[in-house]
């Protein structure tokens, strides 16, 4: 059992994580916020119920998405979108022209990752399904195994599987537009 | 891939998140491994799909508003203030 006088020194260095996440799910900065406070208040109270010496981000996100599910989705009115245009594996690397121009060194492909700025890569995760989004951003950017995923997420382990395989397929064509949209990539199609 | 419809390319490129990820046991790991080490256009689709990862998490940051640690921070003391009190 963990002891609540620790909890702030524990718990503090997660809010950059943790407040990313929140942008990314409401996609609204004063939201955000909220959802981050909401989120420390509540692990604070439930604190004592903490196993010391487990995954302490973990736990904190597990209740940042319970509270988003719980306070934020049912706000609004659109019901949520699950199904998302599926596209083939490698698309953006295929449409880049990797596959033709496989040539030793760093190649051009990857330059082009260079060129996409923050708000191009937000945008392009934001424009995803929420479940999808939420699943794409807890294994890409913060690096969570698909166990610690199941477990915040509380969906069975191959859901999450299928959720990063069309999710970071659609993430991939999303960039893809706004590349070419700001004219990084030339359109091949 | 190269030639798309080699076997080993297929599976390869159909493991190459769960590679990613991590999420392989250790004998199919190897096995990916040692087709890279063989089958350059698939090491090169790897590598760019890492790459991408990397491009990802570097560029998805934000920063925390000093308003917002503030708050927390406040909010927290109060809360452990009432604890005390009670």
């Amino acid at each position: 059992m963990a002891d609540k006088a620790t909890f702030a020194d524990q718990a503090m260095e997660f809010m950059p994580a943790l407040y990313t996440a929140a942008l990314r799910m409401t996609r609204n900065p004063a939201e955000a916020e909220d959802l981050v406070q909401e989120t420390y208040l509540k692990a604070y109270r439930a604190f004592g119920s903490f196993e010391q010496g487990t995954n302490l981000k973990a736990w904190l996100y597990k209740i940042l998405t319970n509270t988003f599910i719980n306070a934020y989705r049912s706000r609004r009115r659109r019901p949520e979108q699950t199904e998302i245009e599926d596209v083939e594996d490698l698309y953006l690397y295929r449409r880049l022209g990797g596959l033709e121009a496989a040539t030793a060194g760093r190649s051009a492909e990857e330059e082009v990752l260079d060129h996409f700025t923050d708000t191009d890569v937000k945008e392009a995760l934001e424009s995803l399904p929420e479940s999808f989004r939420m699943t794409v951003l807890l294994a890409d950017v913060e690096g969570f195994s698909y166990r610690e995923i199941a477990d915040i997420m509380d969906i069975p382990i191959g859901t999450v599987m299928s959720r990063l395989h069309r999710g970071r397929r659609a993430l991939q064509k999303a960039l893809l537009e706004f590349g070419m949209e700001r004219g990084l990539v030339g359109d091949r199609d | 891939m190269g030639q798309p419809d080699h076997d080993e390319c297929l599976e390869a490129v159909h493991r190459l998140y769960h590679f990613l990820d991590g999420e392989l046991t250790s004998e199919k790991r190897l096995e990916i491994s040692r087709h890279l080490d063989s089958c350059h256009p698939c090491l090169e689709a790897f590598d760019f799909e890492a790459d991408l990862r990397h491009m990802l998490a570097a560029k998805c940051r934000d920063h925390v508003p000093e308003s917002l640690r503030d708050r927390v921070a406040w909010a927290l003391r109060h809360e452990r203030e009432v604890d005390q009190h009670r």
